[in-house]
C-alpha cells in the first residue's frame, strides 16, 4: 500500500492533468505532422542516395574493365608469355599461372595452421588464453599488407639470397593464417555438442572425435572460410612487389622469382607503353573475374545454411 | 575406429588401450595449441623483423625521423614527416568523404529500406569489398584522375594528387564502415526501437531516437576502424597519389604515404642505410595501425554502446 | 473532431466539443496544453470496439475472430494462458503488429467510433492516441529522465519549454515517481530500478495524452512491492484512462480490472464483468482456467 504522501501525489497530479487537460483531439494531427512525414520520406531519399552513392564505384570500375579489357582477353592473353619491353602483342600466362602457384604455396602453408589453430581454439584452450589469441588474430588481420612483404622479405629473401615463389607463397600463407583460424573456429563451434559427446560415449578417442567427426561434420564451413581468405589475398599485390617480386618469364623453379596477375597488373599500369595498359586491363578483368567466381562458389556452398535476416 | 569400439565393448579397457589414447589426445592437443600460439610468433617477428630491420636509421636519426622533411636517398638523409603528413591527409580526407555515405547507407540497409531492395543492396557493397586495391588503382589511374583534371582541377596540374589518394582510400573503406555499421545497428534490441513507433514515432524518428543514439559509440568504432583500414591501403594509392615526398599546401598537388614509399622505393633501396630507413617507415606505420585498430576494437566491443545497467 | 484523418479531410463525429483549428504550425503554450477545459463526463461510446478481429502471421493464424468492446475510463484485462494471442491482440489495438512484415489483419477496430484500419489513417497517429506500456521497460538509454518523458511531446512538435516543463511534471506525477526523481531529472535514465524504470515508461507513454492505454504485462518483470506500485497507479490512472492490460496474473487480473476478457488458442472465450469471470464465469473452460485447473 503507498502511504499517504504518494497517494495525494498522484492525486493531485491526476486533478492538474484534468483540468489542464487538453485533448489533442481538437487538431488531431499535430501541427507539424506533415512536417515529420516530409522528414521521413526525405531522410529515406537521402540516405538511399547514399547507398547508391556507395555502389556507384562498383558499378563505374566494372564498366571500366569489361569496356577496356574484354576486347584484350583472348587465347593470346591466357597462352602467350610478354613480349619485350615495346612490343606490341604477348599475354600474361605466366602470371595466372604463377598466381594459381602463390595460391598453392599459401594454401600449404595457411591451412594446416589455421585449421589446427582454429580447432584449438574452439575444442581446447582456457577461455582466456583464447581471448589472447583472438586478439593477436584481429591485431595480425590489421597490419598492412606492405608490412607482412617487408617482414618476409627479412624472413625469407635474404637468406635464400633471392626473390622467389617460396617467398611469395609464404607471405601470402601467413596472411591468411589469423583469417583461417577465426572461420575455423566460428564453424567448429557451430556443430551442436551432441556429436562430440556421442562420439565420446562411443569410446572413440577425444582426438579422433574431433577429427573424423567434428570437422568433418564443419568441413563445408571450413573449405569456405579457406575459399574466401585465397580470394582476399589472390587480389593482393603489396606483399609480393618484394617476395614473388615478378617475372617476364616462366619460374622454372619454385627458388625463382614468379610472376602473379596482381604484379603483372600494376606493373603494366604504371608503365608508359598502352599495349601494356590494353593488357594490364585485360589482367584486371581476368582477375577480378577469378575473385568472383571464388565468392559464388563460396555462396553456392552455404545456400543451404539458413540465413540471416539482413 | 572399428578395432576401437569392438576393444571397448567387449573388454573393460585394458591399460595400453587408454595410454594410447592419452598419447593422441595430447599430441593432437599439443599440436593444435602450437598452430594456435603462432599468431604470437607471427606478431613476435613481425615486430621483431621491422626492428631489427630498421635499427641503423634508428641509431643515426633517432626522432629526428619522425619530424624532419628530406628524404634525400643519395645524402643519405632520411626523415618521415612528408609520408606521415601525407597518410594523414588522404586518410582524414577519405573519412571526411567516406564516414557520412557509409553511415547513411547502413541506416538506409538496416532500417529505413524495404525488404526487396535490401539483399541486392548488401550483396553490391560485398562485391565493392572484393575488389583488389591494384584493380581499383588502374581504374583510378586511368578513369577517374584524368576526370578529375579535367573537371575538377583548377589550372594546369598533373592529376595524380592527395585529393585522388583520398578518394580512392575512402573507395575502399566504405565497404567495411558499412558492414560494421550495420552490424552495430542490427544489435540494437527491437525493444528500443518499439518504445520509439509505441509513441507514435515516424520511421526515420525512430531511427534518431531509438537506434542511432543508442549506436554512437558502436559506430564510432566502426569509423575508427575504416581509418585503421585507410592507413594501411597501399596499392591504390601508389598509382594516383603522385608519389612526390612534398609536403604541398594544396589537394591539387602531388603527396606520398607511409606505405607508397616504401612500396615504390624497397626494390631500389641500394645502401644499407636506405633499406633501414624504409624498415623504420614500416615500423612507424606498423606502430600507428596497430594502435588505432586497437582503439577501434576496443569501442566495438560493447557492440552498439549504452547497454541498459541492470538494478534491483 | 478531426481524428485520424488527414487535415484535408474535416469529419466531425457528434458528442464531442467542437474545437477551433489551430491554424499555425508551430502551436502556442497555451492552445497546446493549457485549456482549462473540464473534463466531458464518459462518453458513452465505447473507447474501442473490436469487431471480429483475425491476426495471421504468415500462413499461421494467432487470432480469430475476436470481438469485445472496451468501455472508457476503465480497466480491462486480458487474460489466457502463454501463446493465446493476448500480446498479438494488444498491438493490433494500436496497429503496432504491423512493424512485423509478414503480419496481417481482418477485422475492424474503432477508437471512440473511427475506424482506424481505414484507407489513408496513419499508425503514426494511431500510436499517439493509442500509448504502449510494455512488459520489459524500455526507457532510451542516452536520454535524461527529463527527456525520456518528453520525447513523444517534441516529436509532435511542442518546444515551448515552459510546456515540456509541466506536462513533464504532471506526467511524473501521474505515474507516481516525481519525488524519487525531481531532483535528478536530468541524470540518465538507465540508473532508475527496474521498478522505477516502468513507471518512467508509463509517464513518457502518458505525456502524450493518449486516449487510451495499453499495457503489456507491465509488472511480470518487476517485484511484488514494485508490483503493487503499479496496480495502485492503474487503480488511479483508470479515472482519467482507458486502459486495456495484459497479463498472466490472474490475481492482479482479479484486482484492478472491471471487465476481462478470456483469449484461449485465439480464440475469445468470454468476455464479461471481472466479478463475474472469476465468480460466475459462464464457460466452463473460463472456469477451468481461473481456478488454475490448466495454464
Amino acid at each position: 500500500m503507498p502511504n499517504e504522501e504518494t497517494r495525494s501525489c498522484i492525486v493531485l497530479g491526476s486533478r492538474l492533468l484534468q483540468s489542464s487537460f487538453r485533448l489533442l483531439q481538437s487538431h488531431m494531427t499535430a501541427p507539424n505532422h506533415n512536417w515529420r512525414k516530409f522528414k521521413n520520406s526525405f531522410m529515406q531519399a537521402l540516405t538511399l542516395a547514399c547507398a547508391l552513392f556507395v555502389i556507384a564505384p562498383l558499378g563505374l570500375v566494372f564498366y571500366h574493365l569489361v569496356k577496356s579489357g574484354v576486347g584484350s582477353v583472348n587465347w593470346d592473353f591466357f597462352t602467350k608469355l610478354p613480349k619485350p619491353v615495346g612490343e606490341v602483342g604477348g599475354g600474361m600466362a605466366n602470371a595466372i599461372v604463377g598466381t594459381f602457384v602463390l595460391l598453392g604455396i599459401a594454401a600449404c602453408v595457411g591451412v594446416p595452421v589455421g585449421v589446427l589453430g582454429g580447432v584449438y581454439l574452439s575444442e581446447y584452450g582456457s577461455s582466456r588464453l583464447n581471448g589472447w589469441i583472438r586478439f593477436g588474430a584481429d591485431v595480425l588481420n590489421g597490419v598492412p599488407s606492405i608490412i607482412w612483404g617487408m617482414v618476409v622479405y627479412a624472413l625469407v629473401v635474404i637468406p635464400m639470397k633471392g626473390f622467389s615463389a617460396w617467398a611469395g607463397g609464404m607471405v601470402l600463407g601467413m596472411m591468411m593464417i589469423p583469417f583461417i583460424m577465426r572461420t575455423t573456429e566460428e564453424v567448429l563451434q557451430l556443430v551442436p555438442n551432441g556429436y562430440r559427446e556421442a562420439a565420446l560415449a562411443l569410446g572413440i578417442a577425444q582426438w579422433r572425435a574431433i577429427v573424423q567427426i567434428v570437422v568433418r561434420t564443419a568441413l563445408k564451413g571450413i573449405i569456405t572460410g579457406v575459399l574466401l581468405a585465397l580470394a582476399r589475398v589472390s587480389g593482393e599485390t603489396a606483399p609480393l612487389l618484394f617476395t614473388a617480386f615478378g617475372n617476364q618469364f616462366w619460374a622454372h623453379k619454385l627458388t625463382q622469382p614468379i610472376a602473379a596477375l596482381p604484379l603483372q597488373i600494376f606493373s603494366y599500369a604504371i608503365s608508359p607503353y598502352d599495349d601494356w595498359h590494353r593488357q594490364a586491363w585485360a589482367g584486371a578483368l581476368v582477375l577480378l573475374l577469378l575473385i568472383t567466381a571464388i565468392n559464388v562458389t563460396v555462396r553456392v556452398l552455404t545456400r543451404d545454411r539458413i540465413h540471416k535476416n539482413p | 575406429m572399428q578395432a576401437d569400439i569392438e576393444t571397448a565393448t567387449t573388454t573393460a579397457l585394458p591399460q595400453g588401450h587408454l595410454v594410447q589414447h592419452r598419447f593422441g589426445d595430447r599430441a593432437f592437443k599439443w599440436l593444435t595449441l602450437l598452430m594456435a600460439l603462432a599468431v604470437f610468433a607471427l606478431i613476435f617477428l613481425i615486430g621483431s623483423e621491422l626492428w631489427r630491420g630498421s635499427h641503423l636509421a634508428l641509431r643515426k636519426f633517432g626522432w629526428r625521423f619522425l619530424f624532419s622533411k628530406d628524404w634525400n636517398p643519395v645524402s643519405e638523409q632520411f626523415g618521415a614527416l612528408p609520408f606521415i603528413f601525407g597518410t594523414l591527409v588522404s586518410s582524414l580526407i577519405a573519412l571526411l568523404i567516406a564516414v557520412p555515405v557509409s553511415i547513411a547507407s547502413a541506416v538506409f540497409l538496416t532500417e529505413l529500406a524495404p525488404k526487396w531492395l535490401r539483399q541486392p543492396l548488401i550483396t553490391f557493397i560485398e562485391l565493392l569489398a572484393a575488389v583488389p586495391s591494384v584493380i581499383l588503382g588502374l581504374w583510378g589511374v586511368f578513369v577517374m584522375v584524368p576526370w578529375l583534371r579535367e573537371h575538377l582541377y583548377p589550372g594546369p596540374v598533373y592529376g595524380v594528387s592527395m585529393l585522388a589518394g583520398g578518394i580512392i582510400i575512402a573507395i575502399m573503406i566504405v565497404p567495411i564502415i558499412t558492414s560494421v555499421s550495420r552490424e552495430i545497428l542490427r544489435s540494437v534490441p527491437g525493444l528500443q526501437r518499439e518504445a520509439a513507433y509505441a509513441l507514435g514515432a515516424t520511421r526515420w524518428e525512430v531511427t534518431r531516437i531509438a537506434v542511432l543514439s543508442y549506436a554512437k559509440k558502436g559506430l564510432f568504432g566502426a569509423v575508427i576502424l575504416g581509418l585503421g583500414r585507410a592507413l594501411g591501403e597501399t596499392m591504390a594509392v601508389t598509382m594516383v597519389i603522385g608519389n612526390r615526398p612534398e609536403i604541398a599546401a594544396s589537394l591539387f598537388a602531388p603527396g606520398y604515404t607511409l606505405a607508397s614509399v616504401v612500396a615504390n622505393e624497397f626494390t631500389e633501396a641500394t645502401t644499407d642505410i636506405y633499406l633501414n630507413a624504409l624498415f623504420e617507415i614500416g615500423l612507424v606505420l606498423l606502430g600507428v595501425t596497430i594502435l588505432v585498430n586497437a582503439i577501434a576494437r576496443l569501442l566495438l566491443r560493447t557492440f552498439g554502446g549504452a547497454g541498459v545497467k541492470a538494478q534491483p | 473532431m478531426n481524428l485520424i484523418m488527414p487535415p484535408e479531410e474535416e469529419k466531425i463525429i457528434p458528442q464531442t466539443r467542437a474545437e477551433p483549428r489551430i491554424e499555425s504550425r508551430e502551436p502556442k503554450p497555451d492552445a497546446l496544453a493549457s485549456a482549462l477545459d473540464s473534463r466531458p463526463s464518459t462518453p458513452s461510446i465505447p473507447a474501442l470496439t473490436v469487431k471480429n478481429l483475425s491476426v495471421y502471421f504468415g500462413k499461421n493464424q494467432v487470432l480469430k475472430g475476436v470481438s469485445l468492446e472496451v468501455q472508457a475510463r476503465a480497466v480491462t484485462a486480458i487474460i489466457g494462458p502463454s501463446g493465446c494471442g493476448k500480446s498479438t491482440f494488444l498491438r493490433a489495438l494500436n496497429r503496432m503488429h504491423e512493424l512485423v512484415p509478414e503480419a496481417r489483419m481482418t477485422g475492424e477496430i474503432r477508437l471512440f467510433g473511427e475506424d482506424i484500419y481505414a484507407g489513408g489513417v496513419e499508425p503514426v497517429i494511431v500510436r499517439r492516441r493509442v500509448g504502449m506500456v510494455f512488459q520489459k521497460s524500455n526507457p532510451f538509454p542516452t536520454m535524461s529522465i527529463a527527456d525520456n518523458v518528453t520525447v513523444g511531446l517534441r516529436l509532435n512538435g511542442v518546444r515551448a519549454r515552459a510546456t515540456l516543463v509541466d506536462r513533464m511534471e504532471k506526467s511524473l506525477r501521474m505515474a507516481a515517481l516525481w519525488d524519487e526523481v525531481k531532483d535528478r531529472l536530468h541524470s540518465p535514465a538507465i540508473n532508475l530500478s527496474g521498478g522505477q524504470q516502468q513507471r518512467l515508461c508509463i509517464a513518457r507513454a502518458l505525456a502524450v495524452q493518449p486516449e487510451v492505454l495499453l499495457m503489456d504485462e507491465p509488472a511480470s518483470a518487476l517485484d511484488p512491492l514494485a508490483t503493487a506500485k503499479i496496480e495502485d497507479l492503474i487503480l488511479e490512472l483508470k479515472k482519467d484512462f482507458t486502459i486495456v492490460i495484459v497479463t498472466h496474473n490472474m490475481q492482479q487480473a482479479a484486482r484492478i480490472s472491471d471487465s476481462t476478457a478470456f483469449l484461449y488458442l485465439g480464440e475469445l472465450i468470454e468476455f464479461d464483468a471481472t466479478r463475474k469471470i472469476f465468480t460466475n464465469p459462464a464457460r466452463k473452460q473460463t472456469e477451468d482456467y481461473v481456478t488454475g485447473r490448466f495454464g
